[in-house]
């Protein structure tokens, strides 16, 4: 069976990277192919990587309170470059009034603080086989 | 009086491992027989592991006066003030900052009219990082975690009405310090203040920033240059200013061990130390203004261990390592905020509970100055009633505890004792290791700290979902709560902000701007000493974002090596 792909990508200029190098750690563990892009990507910077490396999913770590600047610029792009199936997921501190918005607009799913890296492993493996 | 017995003595150690043995034969062995102890791992929060009891036995080759001791002596174990808290209570000291100028200054004005006498100001993500407002990687983030200060006009409005010659105020700024202790100083002469009296403090660690924290414009080689000549500068014309936090605190919320906290930070010091001597400063010019940040975590005795050794460690380093000999120079002052990773979005109001434990090790740790978390901060900047929660918890503690009564009431806990011990030995480990590499410098450039602090976080996460820790109200104890209020910062103040710095362009002469930024370069270049340089440069209204990209040219921009 192919390997799910993913890419884990901090958007923004907030350099708080625990989360998503525990998550992209714990997604390698899982017998997926993972891509960390480091910090401080432009939307553009991360499409490009998501293009390049074929990649199934994207996951945003936000936690600088950006998200509803980032996350749509990153969906725009995918949308420009024919690649509304790659599904995007967000981690990270996002207050419950936005998280509607984000859903509204195309992500999957939105993993707040206390998620565990299981649930966030079941959930894609479940959703990229859909 | 009775002659005493020297059998009855508390260290008569080949007693006391005899009557130990007996305990655990008579006693404890039947007792663990017919029900043995809980299926737990006895461990501190970082994984150290923790012995059933300590008896004198396990302190048997401290030293009183050499290891413990008494405060205000070296090595300062027990704290660095002859009377600690019953002369004088710790400062407390909330973070504070979001939106533009305008907002933030009406904020403080209020603090000041509650009887606050010192500031603390958080900026956002575009002024940490060296960064206009209009610059296109601040979309979305001005004003968001703190407050937007593009230039020294941002500043006059931050400060406006706020006397700088009364007040402290500690800026937790890191990459950019130069140019944002420029600002205060700018401002502070056209109030009128003499700048040989203000007093503040400014961050000013860049160390931290590469191994955890990730708020780095520069490499390191010229970003400890930069330090060196505020340093310096500042030694010679803003003798009350606190030149540099060297802060433990990010390294522990990026996932660290206490351990790990503790060695890397003090590691830290030890180089910027290590920096200023080799620019020809003597130590004891600047070490007394050095000051340190540390995490309160969830630990309360693995914590207030980690403070104590920390004061002892630094101590010994300084005075027999850097032969300082002026006593100030032995001293590690610090500030403590608690552990914002340790709070939940989970049943929230637990994090009030757990802020008191973090907040009240901080202050039997001897700590100088706290900043206690809000409770709903996993979701978003304080409400004011979330602020004054986190405010009395620390004033309960002082005013209704009693813990304030007597100094450093835990030292001579067989426990305490040996774990302060055994703290101190394993960071000391850590020291050889970074030795080994050449210093902290080389360690960040291959990944040496950041690897490490990684693993502890993966290490911690996986015992979390094991549940070989226990969260309460995460993996254990789990319960639906009410949604909590929480504060919520409009997209409009971006708007606001683009408008402040587009004005200040319109106004200021573009031509003085060039100028002063040509001088600062050729200064970068030919290593002076670039603090008045900046100071020039600011004063013409050059932008932080212009100054920052002028010293990219000369300096480069660091690039992190990729660890997962």
């Amino acid at each position: 069976m192919k390997k799910i792909r993913v890419l884990i990508a901090k958007p923004g200029l907030d350099g708080h990277d625990r989360g998503a190098k525990i998550v992209a750690r714990a997604l390698r563990d899982a017998g997926m192919e993972v891509i960390y892009t480091g910090l401080r990507q432009t939307p553009e910077q991360i499409v490009n990587a998501a293009l390049q490396e074929d990649v199934d999913v994207i996951g945003l770590s936000i936690l600088s309170g950006a998200h509803l600047s980032l996350v749509p610029s990153v969906i725009e792009m995918l949308k420009t470059k024919n690649m509304e199936d790659v599904m995007v997921i967000v981690g990270g501190i996002v207050p419950d009034v936005d998280i509607p918005k984000l859903k509204a607009i195309g992500v999957k799913e939105i993993f707040l603080p206390g998620t565990t890296t299981t649930d966030i492993v079941a959930f894609i493996t479940d959703a990229v086989k859909k | 009086m009775p002659k005493k017995d020297s059998s009855k003595s508390l260290y008569d150690i080949a007693k006391i491992k005899n009557s130990k043995k007996k305990w655990e034969e008579e006693l404890l062995n039947p007792t663990l027989k017919k029900s043995p102890e809980r299926d737990w791992k006895f461990t501190t929060i970082s994984g150290m592991p923790i012995e059933r009891l300590y008896t004198p036995e396990d302190i048997e080759d401290i030293d009183f006066t050499n290891d413990v001791g008494f405060p205000a002596v070296y090595p300062y174990t027990r704290g660095i003030h002859a009377t600690m808290y019953r002369g004088r209570l710790w400062t407390m000291r909330q973070f504070s900052g979001f939106g533009t100028a305008e907002e933030t200054n009406q904020r403080y004005k209020y603090l000041l009219k509650q009887g606050q006498t010192g500031l603390s100001v958080a900026f956002d993500l575009p002024t940490l990082m060296g960064r206009d407002s209009d610059d296109p990687l601040a979309i979305g983030e001005v004003g968001k975690c703190g407050v937007a200060i593009a230039s020294l006009k941002d500043m006059e409005t931050l400060f406006d009405g706020i006397p700088m010659d009364k007040i402290t105020t500690s800026m937790t700024i890191n990459a950019p310090a130069a140019i944002l202790l420029a600002f205060y100083i700018a401002v502070a002469e056209k109030q009128g203040a003499d700048i040989k009296k203000i007093s503040g403090t400014i961050q000013n660690d860049i160390l931290k920033e590469y191994i955890a924290q990730k708020e780095w414009i520069f490499p390191p080689t010229p970003s400890m240059r930069i330090i060196t000549d505020i340093f310096a500068f500042c030694s010679q014309h803003v003798p009350c200013w606190n030149t540099i936090s060297i802060s433990g605190y990010h390294i522990r919320e990026a996932g660290s061990t206490a351990v790990q906290e503790l060695a890397f930070t003090l590691y830290d010091g030890i180089e910027y130390v290590r920096a200023a001597v080799k620019t020809g400063l003597d130590v004891d010019e600047f070490a007394p203004r050095l000051s340190f940040f540390f995490n309160a975590h969830n630990d309360f005795f693995e914590e207030l261990a980690k403070y104590r050794a920390a004061r002892r460690i630094w101590a010994r380093q300084m005075k027999e390592v850097f032969k300082a000999k002026d006593e100030r120079s032995w001293l590690l002052r610090f500030h403590t905020q608690t552990a914002g990773c340790s709070l939940m979005s989970q049943q929230p109001y637990n994090n009030v509970i757990r802020t008191t434990i973090q907040a009240l090790a901080a202050v039997l740790g001897g700590t100088q100055s706290l900043h206690t978390n809000s409770l709903d901060e996993t979701y978003a900047l304080p409400t004011e009633e979330a602020v004054t929660i986190a405010l009395r918890t620390q004033q309960i503690i002082a005013y209704e505890s009693g813990v304030i009564n007597t100094i450093d009431p835990l030292g001579g806990s067989y426990f305490v004792e040996s774990l302060t011990a055994n703290m101190e030995k394993a960071a000391l480990d850590y020291f050889n290791k970074i030795d080994s590499i050449g210093g902290m410098v080389p360690a960040i450039e291959r990944g040496f700290p950041q690897k490490e602090i990684a693993d502890a976080a993966y290490q911690y996460q996986k015992a979390v979902e094991k549940k070989e820790k226990i969260i309460v109200g995460v993996n254990q104890f789990v319960q639906d709560h009410k949604p909590i209020p929480y504060l919520y910062i409009a997209e409009e103040i971006q708007q606001k902000q683009l408008k402040r710095i587009k004005e200040l362009r319109a106004s200021r002469s573009d031509k003085e701007v060039s100028k002063t930024l040509a001088v600062m370069k050729k200064a970068a270049q030919d290593g002076s000493n670039l603090m008045p340089f900046i100071l020039d440069a600011v004063k013409s209204y050059a932008t932080i974002g212009e100054l920052c990209n002028t010293l990219k040219e000369v300096f480069g921009e660091w690039q992190e090596p990729q660890i997962i």
